[in-house]
């Protein structure tokens, strides 16, 4: 296979441990324990690494990347590195006093999270009593700091009416910017997938209330959303492509062409404390498998959206249909889409939030 | 805009030489742009002092190009990172 192009972001997902128990997470199933958890010079030297073959932004993650207690050492060494890096924190085990000496190390972004717009419904869907008045002290913090802030919302059937408050909050708090993000179905939010699903209607209220808000509140808030898959009728490029654009290190190492590749099960990864991480780009095997379009069904290879989409998310083919290599179940000029309609009909008049299952070590087995 | 606003880029945006490929790139939140050679000359002289009509004046002397089509360009270009928050405009 020719050389592929230099990857353009790193997702450093530092820990998988958080605070927060949201049933939305994207973590595995299966998370890894702080035994497994890379070092400080580990990260140090892939931080370097990722610079060396073209990686230009490095996105600090988790997990709660906070629950490290070296995150300002590996703040500083991902700067050091070159690297434009950005903090993806739920703002819980941050103080003002180490977001000061984070912004001292040379952050470049803060992404904040909050799981509602109130303490009420915010907290229920985090399951971390105090989280959002934690999280409305860290945001101004980040405020007389002077650090760009975005403030970023996973959106569901049980939040998505706040919607317009959302806006609003993130102007209060000095954001230029706001990312919302309709759950997508992977990791935990899979399991929880019937009670997050959100309606029809709140998909079409919620697309109309961005178009509007983009309007009105232009050059003041860049509003970035992402509507739910399933009431799609098209694909996303998973990945911008698959090994073409972004790479993603897990807690213990492992080097994943996007944060579930883990549930691909033929697929096999290396591990940063083993090999370099060019040689991982250029020649792991995960991230051959799926780079170029000449391993899609002969009908997609022919398909006018084939170099838009790329036959969209393994993840998801994988998760739906049993077989990463089938184009996407959003798609719907695919058979396979039939399984995404019957599941919205199934889960419909799905229970409520207290029939999830938060995120948390051990919840669940195998 | 006036010829008399002053650009600078907000906390959070910068600019990056970026040796693998080499090419300027315009660093911000989630975003990574490739500049083209008038893009870079353009927000190299974005200094927080520089007044959108100087930058035009010294870009259009530098390339021997007319000066209301560069400023033409210069207020398109800026204003369109305006409206993305990537350059902040004053005055």
């Amino acid at each position: 296979m020719a050389n592929p192009p230099a990857p353009i972001a790193m997702l450093a997902e530092l820990t998988h441990r958080c605070p927060l128990s949201c049933p939305y997470c994207s973590n595995p199933l299966q998370l890894a324990g702080r035994e497994a958890e890379l070092t400080t010079e580990d990260w140090e030297r892939v931080f370097r690494q990722a610079a060396e073959i073209g990686v230009l932004q490095v996105h600090l993650s988790g997990g709660e990347p906070a629950s490290r207690r070296d995150l300002e050492a590996l703040v500083g060494a991902a700067c050091d590195a070159g690297l434009y890096t950005n903090l993806i924190t739920s703002g819980i085990g941050l103080t003002p006093d180490r977001l000061q000496a984070i912004a001292d190390r040379g952050l470049d972004h803060i992404q904040l999270s909050v799981q509602g717009t109130t303490a009420i419904s915010a907290d229920r869907v985090g399951g971390y009593r105090g989280g959002f008045d934690r999280k409305m002290l860290m945001a101004e913090a980040i405020h007389r700091i002077g650090l760009a802030l975005t403030l970023n919302v996973v959106m569901h059937r049980h939040n998505l009416e706040e919607l317009p408050e959302v806006f609003d909050l993130a102007e209060r708090l000095g954001a230029r910017r706001v990312e919302i993000a309709c759950v997508q179905f992977q990791g935990w939010a899979l399991k929880n997938r019937a009670t997050l699903q959100p309606t029809r209607q709140q998909v079409d209220r919620a697309k109309a209330l961005v178009a509007e808000a983009r309007t009105t509140r232009a050059g003041r808030l860049v509003i970035d959303f992402v509507p739910p898959d399933y009431y799609s009728d098209l694909p996303k490029a998973c990945m911008g492509g698959w090994g073409t654009t972004g790479l993603n290190v897990s807690p213990d190492g492992q080097v994943l062409p996007c944060h579930a590749a883990q549930t691909i099960p033929s697929l096999t990864f290396s591990n940063v404390r083993d090999r370099d991480l060019g040689w991982i780009w250029a020649n792991d095997p995960a991230f051959n498998a799926f780079r170029a379009t000449d391993w899609l069904p002969e009908a997609c290879r022919a398909c006018d959206r084939v170099g838009v989409d790329f036959g969209g998310c393994r993840c998801q083919a994988m998760a739906i249909l049993g077989d990463a290599s089938l184009p996407d179940p959003v798609c719907r000029r695919t058979p396979g889409r039939a399984a995404l309609d019957a599941a919205l009909v199934a889960e419909g008049n799905a229970p409520g939030l207290d029939a999830a299952i938060f995120r948390r070590m051990g919840a669940i087995a195998g | 805009m006036t010829p008399a606003t002053v650009p600078h880029l907000p906390r959070g945006v910068r600019l990056h030489h970026d040796r693998v490929r080499g090419t300027m790139v315009l660093l911000a939140p989630e975003r990574a742009l490739m500049l083209d050679e008038v893009g870079a000359a353009i927000l190299g002289r974005v200094d927080g002092a520089a007044e959108v009509g100087q930058i035009a004046e010294s870009l259009a002397q530098e390339y021997d190009a007319p000066l209301a089509e560069v400023s033409a360009d210069v207020a398109e270009f800026l204003s369109d990172l305006a409206r993305e928050r990537l350059v902040d405009l004053h005055g």
